[in-house]
């Protein structure tokens, strides 16, 4: 199963902590998360179902390639985090 | 029920209350604290209080505490429609809140970037994008002033006819609809963008209105922060007479009218275009008591020159007996008014970028 984490800094909006998926993409393995949790979408996506620009998706180390289309592939055991980008001020 | 004045700020939602003549009490830490809020309104038919959050990395969120309560919890946001290919426009900001009139006791009407107009019929719970302006062909020549989109920032709701709208888009003129919102017509004649091309400079879909309102006890009479200057309208927004030649400056982006006396409005002028401070760094508040005829400069209470504080939209309002005044600056400095703006106090020079100052009670 892949394990799927979201970054702390939701916690000040809504309850999401790290599970566990079993899914062949980030696509699949966001799809679960938000049927379990519809609030979360509007954090992640925008009204377009796009990822959020300053929202960044890592695949075991790795940064997605596909940001429309969430197509990247995952391992039986891969670790997902779902971070927002820096900014400033 | 005392004074109170909400502030919306770079970094979250401040309360001050009045708490005597001339006493006023910050509370902090603010509500959102670290949180932009864009948008503040509380509703006067039912005391519902609604927040409009910028979270930047996670999107616009709107919270809605009940009368009387502290516990904001978040409610839908209004949201564009999906388009087949997935290109279409997203929330960016929450720009405007307003509630709808008597007789549509759970309406409210959103204001947005990148321009559509939104209405509820149930608190917030749900909202709908009012397709018969989105899809106005005139759409087209609407753009962005100051944001990367197109954006309603003023909603005049008549108070004798619910049906009958009037909204300022920066930049897309002044538009009315007489039953709801069903329909919309272009109004504005006689508004005059002077950066614009000669020919175009009285084109009303290309007039860049800073900030729209109306005089609740009589409403034919609206008052206009032009970009390109000071405008009045006494036939509820339909024609605009411009006025000219006020001192230090006719540009700004706030404006606040007498709830009683339309004659009497109140601005926060700066230096026009790309500078955008106060003339010569001196804070100043303009008044009119005389419908545009003449203006007063007060300086009374306001800090000596260097002031680059600049007053956005949203940043300045009246109380219901149009005695008491507030304004926020970019820069954090929160200044009132209890004598209809003769004179000015600050209460802090020192809070996060003031977005909104809304009176109520």
């Amino acid at each position: 199963m892949a394990t799927l984490a979201f970054t702390r800094h939701l916690d000040r909006y809504l309850d999401c902590p790290p599970q566990t998926v079993e899914a062949g993409t980030v696509a699949d393995a966001l799809a679960l998360a938000l049927e379990a949790n519809p609030r979360l979408a509007g954090y992640l996506l925008d009204d377009q179902r796009r990822l959020r620009r300053n929202v960044a998706i890592f695949v075991d180390g790795r940064q997605i390639r596909d940001r429309r289309h969430l197509s990247d592939a995952l391992d039986a055991d891969s670790k997902i985090y779902v971070l927002q980008a820096l900014s400033g001020g | 029920m005392k004074l109170k004045l909400y502030v919306g700020t770079r970094k979250g939602l401040f309360t001050v209350e009045r708490t005597a003549m001339d006493e006023w009490r910050i509370e902090h830490p603010p509500a959102f604290l670290g949180e932009p809020v864009t948008m503040f309104l509380q509703d006067p038919r039912n005391g519902d209080r609604y927040a409009a959050l910028n979270l930047g990395h996670f999107g616009v969120k709107l919270f809605r505490a009940a009368s009387g309560g502290e516990e904001w919890r978040e409610i839908a946001v209004p949201a564009y429609p999906v388009d087949t290919d997935g290109e279409g426009p997203s929330l960016l900001q929450i720009w405007e809140l307003v509630p709808g009139g008597p007789a549509q006791p759970d309406r409210l009407w959103a204001g947005t970037i990148p321009g559509g107009l939104f209405r509820s019929d149930d608190r917030g719970d749900s909202w709908t994008l009012v397709e018969s302006l989105w899809q106005r062909p005139e759409r087209e020549f609407w753009f962005g002033g100051g944001y990367e989109a197109a954006g309603i920032h003023s909603i005049c709701v008549h108070p004798g006819d619910s049906d009958r709208l009037s909204l300022a888009i920066s930049c897309g003129g002044i538009w009315e609809s007489d039953d709801g919102g069903a329909n919309w017509q272009q109004t504005g004649k006689g508004l005059r963008a002077a950066f614009l091309p000669p020919e175009q400079a009285y084109e009303p879909v290309s007039q860049d209105p800073h900030r729209m309102v109306r005089c609740a006890a009589k409403p034919e009479r609206l008052w206009v922060q032009h970009h390109n200057g000071i405008f009045r309208s006494d036939d509820g927004g339909r024609t605009f007479t411009e006025i000219e030649d006020v001192q230090p400056s006719v540009f700004g982006f706030a404006v606040a009218v007498h709830p009683h006396d339309p004659d009497i409005a109140w601005f926060v002028p700066g230096i026009k275009d790309q500078y955008r401070v106060p003339v010569d760094g001196r804070l100043v508040v303009t008044r009119t008591r005389d419908g545009g005829s003449s203006f007063e400069a007060i300086y009374e209470g306001l800090p000596d020159a260097p002031a680059y504080d600049l007053v956005y939209r949203h940043g300045l309002d009246v109380d219901a007996s149009g005695d008491v005044l507030a304004f926020g600056s970019t820069t954090g400095g929160l200044w009132v008014s209890e004598d209809q703006g003769d004179s000015w106090r600050c209460l802090s020079a020192h809070l996060p970028p003031i977005n909104l100052v809304r009176f109520t009670g």
